[in-house]
């Protein structure tokens, strides 16, 4: 049973969002023979070698080989295996987009295919690996659930809820070692149930993966320059808990959308899409993250702060929008 | 023309009812169908389903059953002719093809019920999901068996390839490719594997069993689904040098049928032509 504590969270942010992930599917294995973990020859980047050990008739590694790893996992997944196959965000969402479509999508094989070293967090590596228009593409694949878990906790929660949940979901991992903690009890976590972590304000904050963390130390600075805002965990990308973006746009003043990931197609833009379809009347909404063009690199820490997507920006931006809307008026 | 249900009938009679009702559904669709690939199949398709394969088509989702995946997916036709006359489905089913909102259109869409394991059309990816199926049934300690039918063209796909090597790194005896080389594709001969390629050398160098047969010769189709069963510890790849259109003189190594639509002068013609065994006997296989 996952124990969410601050010392938890603490020791779990030391290891890392990738390494947790093979902690847990490794936990989680232990109880479940029906666990299958594929890896594109990344089973070492994704702390899978002890799954790897302990576990060799429940694991694979098919190679370099993203869009074979994909297929093979759907037909496991429909020999009634739950299927976690890892690779790169880049290689998972786009060199096997089309396998996604068809296996994933168009047969709604159950695999959960989890994106690793999403949005900057690849560092030097360059944007060759980063992962930041892996939600665009993945969003227009019918039937399948997108979610971005905010810290090392939710990483555990959603690996749990997907091992029994019976459709095909992209599990995006995005942040580094030490990415800021954003639960530190428990909580609940459903698929497609957004997570308020602040009282609904007139300013709202919505994000997902380890933007999350970032917003609630924004939300801090913005305090301190007395603006109240808010914080809406919107971990489930796809499909949109609109009952909460509903309570938003009746409520707040203005919203903002920040995302590690382009501004094209991503989570703004699904957003965007919900309250312009369901005819919602709401504040302007301000779409925060990476602009339409390759990012300048730099370690992880120097491309959030170049994209102002760690806490110092996202108040920045938020002050900024805010400004501005107020010498519109 | 009237089906004849092939349960009773022999080996060439029943391939000849198959090229009947593809033939047949597809000039009733009016439309144009991917002919050519249906009819090169066909006695591979009836050999399988007749002699080789575990199924119920009474009990299509029966547990035990082996897998069909029909990766070159245009070729749907002429699979659910075979798996109409295997009885998953009546005639008047099979002739709701191309009609809007029928189960059956121009590629697979996974229907386990109808016995369509899969959906596929777009190429080079039921070998990794046969792969997959078959690595589960192995690690399930099941005794069944995938078969992917491939075409000669679909090989030009890159991930055809990821699969094939992974699927002999693990050994996966209970898994058959069986590539229908007819030898052209949409725009004419395949001539990538015409030259100082042999796509048959290409899958004995990814280190599976090869058996090249003549995909109209029975007694050798049968021949190498026993010898692939035998191989327990590598995976095996039927070659069969077959001819597009096979069956119908004038649809014979003519890619103009590759995908066309069948007119009522057309359809008397193959009518003609498919009116004796001699006729679907005449032809020089490909290879």
């Amino acid at each position: 049973m996952l124990e969410i504590s601050a010392r938890n969270a603490r020791g779990w942010t030391r290891i890392g969002p990738r390494a947790i992930y093979g902690q847990a599917l490794t936990a989680l294995a232990s109880a479940d023979p029906n666990i299958f973990a594929l890896s594109a020859d990344l089973g070492r980047s994704s702390g899978l070698d002890r799954f790897s050990k302990e576990y060799p008739d429940q694991f694979l590694n098919v190679g370099i080989a993203e869009q074979n790893m994909v297929g093979c996992a759907a037909g496991l997944a429909r020999m009634g295996y739950h299927v976690f196959a890892s690779t790169f965000a880049p290689f998972a969402s786009m060199r096997a987009s089309e396998q996604v479509r068809m296996n994933m999508g168009y047969m709604r094989e159950p695999v959960k295919l989890v994106a690793l070293g999403s949005g900057l967090s690849m560092n030097y590596l360059g944007n060759s690996h980063f992962g930041l228009e892996d939600v665009a593409v993945m969003r227009t694949v019918p039937g399948l659930t997108i979610i971005a878990p905010a810290d090392c906790a939710e990483i555990q929660k959603t690996l749990e809820a997907c091992v029994g949940y019976d459709k095909p979901v992209y599990i995006r991992l995005t942040g580094v070692p030490n990415s800021p903690v954003v639960y530190t009890e428990d909580y609940v976590f459903e698929i497609g149930k957004a997570v308020r972590l602040t009282p609904l304000r007139e300013v709202m904050l919505i994000s997902s993966g380890t933007t999350v963390g970032h917003c609630l130390g924004a939300v801090e600075l913005l305090a301190q320059a007395g603006i109240e805002a808010g914080v809406l965990n919107m971990h489930t990308i796809k499909p949109l808990d609109t009952d909460a973006l509903a309570d938003i746009a009746a409520k707040a003043r203005a919203i903002f959308v920040i995302e590690e990931h382009t501004t094209v197609g991503g989570l703004g833009s699904a957003i965007l899409d919900h309250y312009n379809d369901a005819g919602l009347s709401c504040p302007p909404v301000f779409r925060h993250g990476i602009p339409d063009r390759f990012v300048e690199t730099g370690d992880y820490t120097f491309m959030l702060k170049q994209n102002r997507l760690d806490a110092e920006g996202i108040a920045e931006v938020v002050k900024e929008r805010l400004g501005r809307i107020g010498a519109d008026r | 023309m009237e089906i004849i249900r092939t349960a009773n009938l022999s080996f060439s009679a029943s391939c000849l009812e198959t090229r009947r009702l593809i033939i047949e559904t597809a000039f009733k669709c009016g439309q144009a169908t991917h002919i050519g690939g249906s009819l090169s199949m066909v006695e591979l398709l009836t050999t399988l389903y007749s002699e080789v394969l575990a199924h119920r088509p009474h009990e299509p989702e029966w547990a035990d059953r082996d897998i069909f995946i029909l990766s070159k997916g245009h070729s749907f036709l002429g699979h659910l002719a075979v798996l109409q006359q295997q009885g998953y489905f009546s005639a008047e089913k099979l002739g709701t093809y191309l009609t809007n909102g029928s189960d059956f259109i121009a590629h697979p869409v996974k229907k386990p019920a109808l016995g369509v394991e899969s959906s596929n059309g777009s190429l080079g990816q039921g070998l990794s999901f046969g792969m997959g199926m078959a690595l589960g049934m192995r690690r399930r300690r099941q005794d069944r068996r995938v078969y992917v039918m491939m075409g000669d063209g679909e090989c030009n796909e890159g991930s055809v390839w990821e699969s094939a090597a992974t699927a002999c790194e693990l050994a996966l005896g209970n898994l058959t490719a069986i590539v229908d080389e007819n030898g052209l594709r949409n725009d004419g001969p395949n001539t990538t594997y015409a030259g100082r390629v042999v796509l048959a050398n290409v899958w004995r160098a990814f280190g599976w069993n090869v058996v090249e047969v003549d995909g109209h010769d029975h007694e050798a189709i049968l021949a190498a689904f026993h010898e692939a069963r035998g191989k327990t510890e590598v995976p095996t790849a039927i070659v069969a040098h077959t001819v597009k259109g096979k069956g119908v003189p004038f649809m014979e190594n003519n890619n103009d049928w590759h995908h066309n639509r069948i007119t009522a002068n057309v359809f008397e013609e193959c009518v003609k032509a498919l009116g004796s065994e001699k006729t679907i006997a005449s032809g020089e296989t490909h290879a």
